[in-house]
């Protein structure tokens, strides 16, 4: 699973996807993720990183860390190759 | 040096569409609702649990004040009756005769609630299609304003009174035609076929009763107010007419209840708030209405109003708690919530404003509010914004305060503690939550199922 590495993600969670013209609006935390996934970094570097950052259980980020991915692949912001 | 993590939020993104803003824009602006009359939110869960209702004193009572303020600066004579079955439970109640509400009940079981609470049975109006003969007594004993609901109650009361020989005070409810569709023509005696003055005229012939007053309920969550102006004329009517064939003066015109709340009804355009007519409004046509009828000065009738809803709607909030989070098989989001329809019955008509408790990000999903019963029913909002909500994450439901506390189910989980908060900002259980001991106390087991082997 990679992350179109085109997307402009702004700080303040603005997503723009310009192979398509759309665009998205995510929160802080989904911000993050996407930034990190556009660094390559895996799961347990995403899982780590994040459980630094903010006051949260690994096995919730995980769980929602799924369902934020599901909706990328949704939204065709990732690639499942 | 040890520094202190960010709150988080469960990651969501939107797509951002153009061109489908309705006028009104989209909601983003929630804020969190973290306390009620100055006490916390969170520290309400922690000390009663989740679920919980929460009831405002101070709500009730500036409320009532308010509805008091707009009929009495209009009227010379209003009386307000409190309606049993809007919210029955006693504290509650007791704050409405502390503010000088009578009661109005509408069965033996709250006829009963509000003689336990100490209600003076002359102070109590006895509304409803059921009342037994021995139901009847009772009221007829206690001195109590009975509104006769049909013929075959009429009867029953005539039969009572000449064995008791002992004078009842009756008034007679009346549905009519207020330009309101469907018409309420379930209750009481028909006012345009004549049935109404029919039984005006069984019970002016009747040894033992006394003609009092006359009532009415026209609806539920009413819209017009035109509907109350022509409802008071019509009752009017009544009352002048009865006083030229049988010169007996009638004290009371009952308007009942059916103000509304500003909750939002299911498939309402606008908002609550931007469709209902205030309080004034209401109070000035119904009184407009009453006093160029054209009675003389010494036969102006007391104005009675059994506004249930619309004084203590507002007083109630259910907090609770998010149970899970989900997405359904078309990508919509679903929360689950701790609190369902078997304790928010009122979901089934309105979309309830639903507000976190804790603090969030501008970041809202489109998502349903599901309740934690096990069937598909269970719907507490079908689609509603609000902010990427956590497991664990508080809410508040607002304006619940009228009927759910009374029609409310004990259906597959238990039904929770009731509170209030008083105008010097102290919480009280005023209803214990239910357990499995309440529920099983009243059954009965046959010595042949007691024991079983698997």
């Amino acid at each position: 699973m990679k992350i179109h590495s085109n997307l402009a993600v702004s700080d303040s969670g603005f997503i723009f996807n310009p192979s398509n013209g759309d665009s998205f609006s995510t929160n802080v935390v989904g911000a993050d993720i996407i930034r990190l996934l556009k660094l390559g970094k895996s799961l347990t570097d995403i899982k780590k990183d994040i459980s630094v950052k903010y006051d949260v259980e690994p096995t919730v980020f995980e769980k929602d860390y799924e369902d934020f991915i599901s909706q990328l692949q949704d939204h065709f912001l990732v690639n499942n190759d | 040096m040890k520094t202190e993590k960010l709150k988080y939020e469960r990651p969501a993104i939107r797509k951002m569409n153009t061109g489908l803003m309705n006028k009104f824009g989209t909601r983003t602006e929630y804020a969190p609702f973290t306390h009620i009359d100055g006490v916390s939110v969170k520290e309400l869960i922690n000390k009663y649990g989740s679920p919980c209702f929460v009831i405002s004193e101070r709500t009730i009572r500036k409320t009532y004040q308010n509805a008091v303020r707009a009929f009495k600066t209009r009227y010379p004579k209003v009386q307000f009756a409190w309606s049993y079955k809007t919210n029955y439970i006693d504290a509650v109640c007791n704050v409405f005769h502390q503010e000088g509400s009578w009661a109005e009940v509408v069965s033996i079981f709250e006829y009963t609630k509000a003689i336990e609470n100490g209600v003076p049975g002359n102070k109590i109006i006895f509304n409803g299609p059921e009342k037994t003969k021995a139901d009847l007594q009772i009221a007829l004993e206690n001195n109590s304003y009975i509104h006769v609901d049909h013929f075959d109650e009429l009867y029953d009361l005539i039969e009572l009174t000449q064995e008791l020989k002992k004078t009842a005070k009756v008034a007679i409810r009346v549905n009519m035609d207020t330009g309101v569709y469907p018409m309420w023509d379930r209750f009481g005696f028909n006012y345009e076929s004549g049935q109404a003055w029919n039984a005006i005229n069984k019970i002016m012939a009747s040894e033992y009763l006394e003609m009092v007053g006359l009532h009415c309920h026209i609806g539920t969550f009413m819209l017009d107010t035109n509907a109350y102006a022509i409802a008071a004329a019509k009752l009017s009517d009544l009352a002048v007419n009865i006083k030229y064939v049988f010169n007996k003066t009638i004290q009371y015109l009952d308007l009942g209840g059916g103000f509304p709340s500003a909750n939002t009804l299911r498939g309402a355009y606008l908002p609550g708030p931007d469709m209902i007519p205030s309080i004034d409004e209401f109070a000035e046509v119904i009184t407009n209405t009453i006093l160029n009828y054209g009675y003389k000065k010494e036969d102006l009738p007391l104005l009675i109003l059994e506004t249930g809803r619309a004084m203590i709607d507002d007083a109630g909030y259910l907090l609770g708690s998010v149970i899970a989070n989900k997405r359904l098989s078309d990508g919509r989001r679903a929360t689950i919530m701790d609190f369902g329809v078997n304790i928010l019955f009122t979901a089934f008509w309105y979309e309830h404003k639903i507000t976190p408790a804790q603090e969030f990000s501008s970041h809202t999903e489109d998502m349903v509010i599901y309740g934690p019963l096990c069937m598909n029913i269970d719907v507490v909002r079908s689609s509603v914004t609000l902010p990427a909500l956590n497991r664990g994450d508080h809410v508040v439901v607002h304006k619940v305060g009228a009927y759910n506390m009374t029609q409310w189910m004990q259906f597959i989980a238990m039904r929770p503690k009731v509170t209030l908060i008083d105008t010097n900002g102290e919480s009280h259980v005023i209803r214990e939550n239910e357990t499995v001991k309440t529920i099983t106390e009243p059954e009965r087991m046959p010595e042949h199922l007691k024991t079983f082997n698997l």
